[in-house]
């Protein structure tokens, strides 16, 4: 286990991008020992310190939606533009063995000498449909390193509405023909995301068609103001070959810079924070702890005004 | 991803054998030999070069060309079946479609310029070897089959009666288990319906051409490192599969050596397998009578089985839009890594029964084991892998950069065109390019592709009684650790037979453990930065090409070198017991070889290593 004094050595070490530091502090999120708490909190206190961090986009699709190879391509363009890069890949864990397979890190084209592109697998280790526990620190951690951080997850589900409370843009990856991503924006059980990507567009008509339910989909929405402004951006992309990429880093970059205009960026971040913190709370005393505390409101309330004053880690 | 040439492979896998082999052929024909007999059986070795150089058609046609031999005549034949190559061996390099372009420019250049050559061996034996039931077996290599004379039909534009000589050219590539009744049946059910499809599909209806030829190598996956002279049974038997029928009887016959499972088989040992063929085919009375299971009612309800079953799933993968598409989503790959996880736990349980393995174990001394040393194997002079690789370099040395240079460009312009590539290729081959600088250009214009592993989303097969003592295990060392346990599992270098790493990871993941699993052809380097940026507690390598003295210290040395020098490192693959005691010397915490069947028992051994590697009691 890592001693009080080695946390600064650590954090430093993230914040300069070295790899064996990152993940380092990675082991150290990931760790569940009550002991071990104390030191999470003062490398999140440490790593806190460094602003500015990078921007944080969180994949998500249904599985098969083309999310890993992505990830390549949009790591690889940015890398080219000499930014860094940060993935957390994250899978589901066997509900029965406990155990998990985490295959997307081989989707993703890494070279050994070249430390600015960065990947962590997580398994989501038995939270029941959602991101594991560790999920917003390893985030931190990563946005300390590198300029851009992805967090890939799995599925239409728990984890989409659970992932825009820890990044920064969600982009939201649609496979054409598949038709269930679309089911769930239209029913309303999926938040609208930030940016939606078509994948596979070489499919050419089935893409055409997905394009053109999608935009009646965000049409309605609009009407019944449940979307403001144009709605996200709806990129056509093919990972596999490489075409649109630029397009989407740039639909990702533009709302990254209006986010940060508009000042919707910090409160987005506090309100993640404040989700988090309050599940990390529900979890260590229950929800019979949360009702003599005063009940979820109340609760929630009294954290949110904690954390504006900057008192709190996630 | 553009791996380094491993010297240390050279030899062991890899385009520098074949080369090297392809030069020395050519050298020989330079020297004089009779070319218009020329005959090569390109079909095992050769098919390595991935995705369809297919040299043979290549480099024979251009020396034809150049002694102003008439092409015509060449006899040969080209393994050229990507399809098995992304589900089982692991050495393509191109995404599917593309391979599937090069493929059928081969046939479509060989039916029309070299049209005694067999352009096409259809694969069927990597799959067995990968965990096919005889029904999976069938139904993937026609699903190949289909892929491959649709894409053919469609390319070149042909007519009924030109689609009908590519079929008459292809030939298939078979396996043979012990099951022998059942293989018999499944050759039966396989020529049943080969022949309805070229009736049906392509409209073929000459009674020749349609016509199921197969050579066959016998099952390798079931040889056995206990007991090892029982593989000769065992290789006896299994050639009665492809024999004893005379309507579906093989064309060529290749048998493995009884010491494989061991390491790489002598002279002496190839002699011993050859020398079984020869005594069937000399002194039985096989060859004297017509089909002798004609008229037999099990053998018929068997094929019938067979060929229904096969012809169902046939019938699935088209629904799911054709063996590419079921290549890309997994959904292949999936089926045989689960048959093989279900053959696994047969054997560890008993079920399936492997003498000398998990029955009458017990054995007097071995004689032919006796010897010490390096065991009863071959041992690579390592001075013939300096000599290839000068070879190679004088050839480079000797040729025109300039025209080289030229024809790789106009590779390069061409296939991006979607020209036909052995034309161009052919050009290179003259040019003096080889088969790496020709993978190169090819990978800048068709791209690289990543199958799909098959273990990701592979459903649970579970294991033996063990599996839940060590899923309590493993959760219990995860709470001590503070986070679940989490194993890399990766391939160093470029040999490609996954199916062992593939088992390993799935057995681990069914085991509680967390599991990275990096897939084929990783560099020491790349396996080392998985290892430090996943907090790995463990590292488990799979090496079966012969080159583990190599790759593995230098694996060792990578992760020393990250500063993980505590990660305890497992090792398994073909590995003679010298090396392996060579290897732990080196620190490498446990060889695992094909006798360590019980996964549940190197489960719990992985378990193991972790909590001691971390000091806990």
């Amino acid at each position: 286990m890592d001693s009080a004094d080695s946390i600064e050595a650590i954090a430093a070490g993230v914040r300069g991008g070295e790899r064996s530091a990152v993940a380092r502090a990675l082991n150290l999120v990931e760790d569940r020992r009550a002991e071990s708490r104390p030191l999470i909190g003062s490398l999140m206190v440490a790593l806190g310190a460094g602003r500015p961090e990078g921007h944080r986009v969180g994949l998500t699709g249904p599985p098969g939606a083309g999310k890993s190879t992505l990830a390549s391509a949009l790591a690889s363009s940015l890398r080219k533009t000499g930014h860094t890069v940060g993935v957390l890949a994250v899978d589901p864990s066997s509900k029965r063995s406990g155990g998990a397979l985490l295959g997307d890190r081989i989707r993703i084209e890494t070279r050994p000498e070249d430390p600015g592109l960065f990947i962590r697998s997580l398994a989501t280790g038995g939270e029941l449909g959602g991101l594991a526990r560790s999920v917003p620190a390893s985030v931190m951690v990563l946005a300390a390193a590198f300029d851009r951080v992805f967090v890939e997850t799995v599925g239409v589900g728990q984890s989409e509405t659970e992932i825009e409370h820890v990044v920064d843009t969600v982009v939201f990856v649609v496979q054409p023909g598949s038709g269930d991503a679309l089911q769930f924006l239209k029913a309303g059980i999926m938040e609208i995301p930030d940016v939606i990507a078509i994948n596979k567009s070489d499919l050419g008509e089935a893409a055409l068609r997905a394009k053109n339910e999608l935009s009646m989909v965000l049409g309605s929405a609009r009407n019944a103001g449940t979307v403001g402004g144009t709605g996200p951006d709806v990129v056509m992309v093919s990972a596999a070959r490489r075409e649109g990429i630029d397009d989407l880093v740039a639909a990702i970059e533009r709302h990254r810079s209006s986010q940060r205009a508009s000042g919707a960026l910090a409160e987005r971040r506090l309100q993640g924070q404040v989700e988090w913190t309050l599940r990390a709370l529900a979890r260590r005393v229950g929800d019979e702890g949360i009702e003599r505390e005063g009940g979820w409101g109340a609760v929630r309330e009294r954290l949110e005004a904690r954390i504006r004053r900057g008192d709190g880690t996630p | 991803m553009n791996l380094p040439l491993k010297d240390s492979e050279v030899n062991a896998v890899g385009h520098a054998e074949e080369l090297t082999l392809i030069h020395s052929a050519l050298v020989a024909l330079r020297r004089g030999d009779p070319a218009a007999k020329l005959q090569i059986q390109g079909s095992a070795p050769f098919s390595k070069v991935a995705d369809v150089f297919n040299d043979l058609v290549e480099q024979n046609v251009a020396m034809a060309e150049e002694r102003g031999v008439d092409t015509r005549i060449l006899q040969g034949t080209t393994q050229n079946d990507i399809m098995k190559e992304y589900l089982s061996r692991g050495t393509y390099i191109f995404p599917p479609a593309q391979s599937l372009k090069l493929t059928s420019d081969t046939i479509l250049f060989a039916v029309r310029n070299v049209p005694n050559w067999n352009p096409m061996n259809l694969c069927s034996y990597h799959l067995q070897e990968a965990g096919a039931t005889p029904v999976q077996e069938v139904a993937y290599t026609l699903s190949t089959a289909i892929a491959v004379l649709d894409s053919v039909r469609e390319a070149g534009k042909l007519t009924e009666s030109e689609i009908g000589a590519v079929f008459e050219r292809l030939s298939f590539f078979v396996n043979a288990g012990m099951r022998f009744v059942e293989e018999v049946c499944k050759l039966r059910a396989l020529s049943l319906l080969w022949e309805r499809l070229g009736r049906d599909r392509y409209g073929v209806t000459d009674a020749k051409a349609l016509r199921l030829r197969y050579g066959v190598q016998v099952n390798s996956l079931g040889l056995t490192e206990a007991q090892p002279e029982n593989n000769v049974y065992r290789i006896l038997i299994e050639m009665l599969g492809v024999t004893l029928s005379k309507n579906v009887r093989a064309r060529a016959v290749q048998l493995p050596a009884w010491n494989e499972a061991l390491g790489l088989p002598r002279p002496w040992d190839q002699q011993w397998s050859l020398r079984c063929q020869q005594v069937l085919a000399c002194e039985t009375d096989l060859l004297e009578y017509p089909d002798i299971f004609d008229g037999s009612r099990v053998i018929e309800e068997l094929t019938r089985a067979i060929a229904d079953e096969a012809w169902a799933e046939v019938e699935e993968v088209q629904r799911l839009g054709g063996a590419v598409a079921c290549v890309q989503s997994g959904y292949i790959k999936e089926r045989l890594v689960e048959s093989n996880a279900l053959r696994i736990r047969q054997i560890e349980e008993g079920a399936r029964k492997v003498v000398g393995v998990n029955c009458y174990t017990e054995s007097e001394r071995s004689e032919l084991l006796a010897g010490g040393g390096a065991g009863p194997i071959l041992t690579l002079d390592p001075a013939a892998e300096a000599a290839q690789v000068a070879s190679v370099r004088a050839w480079r040395a000797a040729r025109d950069e300039n025209a080289a240079g030229q024809s790789i460009e106009a590779l390069r312009r061409g296939v991006a065109r979607g020209d036909n590539v052995i034309p161009l290729s052919i050009a290179a081959a003259k040019a003096g390019v080889t088969t790496g600088e020709w993978g190169a250009a090819l990978r800048e214009v068709l791209g690289e592709f990543r199958a799909p592993t098959g273990v990701a989303r592979g459903a649970t097969v579970g294991g033996d009684r063990t599996i839940e003592s060590v899923r309590a295990k493993v959760r219990a060392l995860g709470e001590r650790l503070g986070r679940n346990v989490k194993v890399l599992v990766g391939k160093p270098g470029l040999d490609g037979h996954s199916n062992g790493a593939e088992q390993i990871a799935l057995r681990a993941r069914d085991s509680g453990f967390e599991v990275v699993y990096q897939g084929i052809r990783s560099t020491p380097a790349q396996l080392a930065q998985s290892a430090v940026e996943e907090g790995v507690h463990l590292v488990g390598l799979s090496v079966l090409s012969g080159s583990h003295n190599e790759l593995v210290p230098e694996v060792m040395d990578a992760l020393r070198a990250a500063g993980l020098a505590r990660v305890p490192v497992v090792v398994g693959g073909i590995i003679p017991e010298a090396d392996a005691r060579a290897l732990e010397a080196r620190g490498v915490a446990r060889v695992y070889t094909p006798k360590d069947f019980a996964l549940g028992s190197i489960m719990d051994d992985l378990a193991e290593l972790v909590r001691r590697a971390h000091g806990l009691s």
